[in-house]
């Protein structure tokens, strides 16, 4: 395999990871655990699914996509902000209830258990190699885009105070609800792209086409210390790994399954503080008084 | 201030006005038709036990809280049931006993979140910087705008808190309990900005329960007992004994060291006492030699201590929180392992042995944080009275109730906790009845040596006399006491010796008769050092 295709391969699957780690990165700089990044991303690729089908254009299909995200995002941030729910049993019960959710409006829709028919696209040039689709130039920009966001800007820097001590924040007049309420909307309109971006390459939804992809985009937010451009280098170290199990498949080189170990391996090592000590926001996961 | 307090019957002049001030929580009245009133120009101290209300009425005045009942004058105008951001475009700004401050953001990140500078679009940074450095060299409250607030010693970090009020025009400055985590010289200097801001006419409200700061620093004094205000006090026409006698009403014997050095021959184990003075031949009941203990980023927290403590002695420690205190108690407990050195309880080595072994041979500890290793809040107070006695409270591997209720009948009783219900879940109690519990425990059993690591922190004044009775009882009955104190005076108002702890190491130790506050201080701080053994 040449370089440039390696390249291109990587990418590709990069970019759903990029979304999802950018959207997990806001939402747990602002103390929201984000455990819900794969419940996200299948939403947003039936949403996207859908509107595509029956609009018959892909941009649609994103805005819908997007608007899934949403939807599960703030109901992600009404249970644990206004709930004060457990985050990780939220986060959890997010990805069930979008498991089945799509799998009952995919039979609804498309009367089958197991995938969608074949939709519209972005990127219909062969020669472009995946190079013509927005999303993939959406993906790339996401984590340079909120960086500065988040350390550039008012709002960031608001974010930031959230995530750490909320008291102080709300002690000097910030509202701490309603910056996390943002924080999480877009957080799953963030990670829902990714989705997005999986069912318009693949030109068609299937049940659980998201295969475990958000609890990487998780690692990648651990392992990138919770800064987005880490995170997102994060992303295509893993996306690289994977690229190159793939290749290994078959060759008798490595067994595959140590290479997909990668992303697993990596982040217990960060957790475990070997590169630096993985420090979380301080008051992530809290739900307060 | 230029002109003396002017008599109550002139409105204007008060920049704070609270009265019937009402508020309830549940069927707990914090505020009683409370009253407050605070003349524009002057310090006034707001004393009381905890509990008292105190807190609640300044959530009231900085509109985190709205009042049942009574009425809130800032400046003669009606503002009763305000807002946070209300209060702070009238200018009250509060200095909070637990910083608000946001470890990660550097110091002007801090001083000007919520009213950050932007242009075009992105938050100002240097204008930020630059804003904070005016306001730091116009105030005298010295500060590195860019340093992060992780990396400030406790009395920078309550400056930025200062800072941080000003920058946002407060002119009524409420701070409450804020010398609790400082060394003497900070509390020096914090008082020198107190009175730089009374000059420069503002009004500052100070929360506190030390009787010496208010002597100190104030010029009115409103006492709180039981959410009521009961008395309102002009400084110069008052002495430490009267505010007491207010705050808990009835007198207290007051710990100061003046009075037990006066009183130490007579009383059974007070400082000088020689009550157990057989016991200076007899073996250490603790002996720690040349401990090292690692932080959790592998620093020296403590640093080769050597200490032994005979029984019927009480060692103090002294010195600014973070300087290895902790660390050494925890390591004495067997909650941190020790790197090198060794410890000796009644002369068998302990080191190695877990935090079970070192009870079951005669170690009690009263945790510096009751509510992180004291109590677990959500059990009942019997429960709490047994926690790491269950063995001695099992028969066949199964507790017995009876007993367990029968001891909490009795610990209740010895050491008052209040309210005497046995079921109650330790959250429901007062800071000082919950700290009694954990005292009920440690010192209700056979024990020889006890840790007592900040063994009266956050507590009112009713506790403090208990509990500093009951170490010196302790003393009288022949145990040895390791006494770990951010408050200079009670380790000096308990204290056979003294030692001066500083970045890990006994910078001093000294006699209780030689050692006084200047001193200690300089010791505190790092000025002065010699490496000493206790």
């Amino acid at each position: 395999m040449n370089p440039f295709d390696f390249l291109t391969q990587t990418l590709r699957i990069a970019i759903p990871y990029l979304f999802a780690a950018s959207g997990g990165v806001i939402a747990e700089r602002a103390g929201i655990i984000s455990l819900s990044l794969e419940g996200y991303m299948l939403t947003g690729a039936f949403s996207a699914t859908l509107g595509t089908f029956y609009s018959g254009s892909p941009w649609i299909g994103l805005l819908c996509g997007i608007l899934g995200g949403l939807v599960f995002g703030l109901i992600h941030a009404l249970a644990t902000i206004r709930y004060r729910a457990d985050q990780v049993v939220v986060g959890i019960a997010i990805n069930l209830l979008a498991i089945g959710v799509t799998r009952f409006f995919l039979q609804l829709a498309f009367e089958s258990s197991s995938n969608s028919p074949r939709i519209e696209g972005f990127g219909a040039s062969a020669a472009a190699r995946g190079f013509d689709n927005p999303l993939l130039w959406m993906g790339l920009l996401s984590a340079p885009v909120l960086a500065f966001f988040l350390y550039k800007t008012r709002y960031g820097l608001r974010v930031r105070a959230v995530g750490e001590h909320p008291d102080a924040a709300a002690s000097v007049g910030i509202s701490v609800a309603r910056i996390r309420y943002l924080s999480v909307a877009l957080s799953g309109m963030l990670a829902a792209l990714g989705g997005v971006f999986l069912a318009l390459d693949q030109h068609q939804f299937t049940d659980q086409m998201t295969a475990g992809r958000g609890f990487i985009a998780v690692a990648a937010v651990i392992f990138g210390r919770w800064d987005p451009v880490r995170a997102a280098l994060a992303c295509l170290l893993f996306a690289a790994a994977e690229t190159l199990q793939i290749q290994l498949q078959g060759t008798e080189v490595i067994a595959s399954q140590f290479v997909s170990m990668i992303p697993y391996v990596l982040t217990i090592i960060a957790l475990a503080g070997v590169v630096g000590r993985a420090v979380p926001p301080a008051a992530l996961g809290k739900t307060g008084e | 201030m230029t002109t003396p307090a002017p008599a109550s019957t002139e409105r204007g002049a008060y920049a704070i006005r609270m009265q019937g001030i009402d508020k309830s929580f549940g069927p707990v009245r914090a505020n009683r038709e409370a009253t407050l009133e605070v003349v524009t120009g002057e310090i006034h101290a707001l004393v009381g036990e905890n509990g008292a209300g105190k807190s609640t009425l300044m959530r009231i005045l900085g509109g985190l809280q709205k009042p049942d009942a009574g009425t809130l004058e800032v400046n003669g105008r009606d503002v009763t049931g305000w807002t946070t951001s209300d209060a702070i475009a009238a200018g009250i700004g509060v200095v909070h006993q637990h910083f608000m401050l946001v470890s990660t953001l550097t110091v002007a990140e801090n001083i000007v979140l919520g009213e950050e500078p932007v242009s075009g679009g992105r938050f100002d940074e240097a204008r930020a910087n630059s804003e904070v450095e005016a306001l730091s060299k116009e105030t005298g409250l010295k500060v590195s705008a860019d340093r992060r607030i992780a990396d400030l010693s406790v009395g920078e970090a309550q400056r930025v808190e200062i800072l941080k009020t000003l920058f946002r025009g407060a002119r009524i400055l409420v701070l409450d309990e804020p010398t609790a985590v400082l060394s003497p010289p900070e509390v020096r200097e914090l008082w020198t900005v107190l009175r730089r801001l009374r000059e420069g006419g503002g009004t500052i409200v100070l929360i506190t329960h030390r009787l010496d700061e208010v002597i100190d620093i104030s010029d009115t004094i409103t006492v709180m007992r039981a959410g009521e205000t009961v008395a309102r006090l002009r400084t110069s026409e008052t002495t430490p004994a009267q505010i007491a006698k207010a705050m808990v009403g009835r007198d207290v014997a007051l710990t100061s060291r003046d009075e037990i050095s006066a009183l130490g021959a007579s009383m059974p184990g007070g400082a000088g006492s020689t009550e157990f003075k057989a016991s200076s031949d007899m073996s250490s009941a603790l002996n720690v030699t040349e401990l090292v203990v690692l932080g959790s980023r592998g620093t020296h927290e403590v640093d080769g201590v050597t200490l032994s403590i005979r029984p019927g002695e009480i060692l103090g420690i002294a010195g600014v929180e973070g300087n290895g205190q902790t660390e050494l108690i925890e390591a004495l407990a067997g909650l941190r392992p020790c790197a090198s050195g060794s410890i000796r309880l009644d002369g068998h080595d302990v080191t190695y042995k877990s935090v079970a072994e070192r009870r079951s041979a005669g170690l009690s500890h009263i945790p510096e944080d009751r509510h992180r290793r004291g109590l677990i809040l959500d059990y009942s107070i019997a429960d709490n009275l047994v926690l790491g006695l269950q063995e001695a409270f099992s028969t066949r591997g199964m507790l017995n109730g009876a007993n367990i209720s029968s001891n909490a009948k009795r610990q209740i009783e010895a050491f008052d906790i209040r309210p005497p219900s046995a079921v109650l879940p330790a959250r429901a109690l007062s800071g000082g009845n919950q700290q009694k519990v954990v005292v009920a425990r440690e010192m209700g059993r056979e024990f020889s040596v006890l840790l007592a690591s900040q063994p009266t922190r956050g507590v009112d004044v009713g506790a403090i006399e208990f509990i500093h009775s009951r170490l010196r009882e302790a003393r009288a009955a022949g145990k040895a006491v390791l006494l770990v104190s951010a408050e200079l005076n009670e380790v000096l108002a308990l204290s056979d010796r003294v030692a001066v702890m500083y970045r890990g190491r006994f910078a001093a130790v000294l006699p209780v008769a030689e050692a006084t506050e200047d001193v200690l201080g300089e010791y505190m701080i790092g000025m002065k050092t010699d490496e000493a053994v206790a």
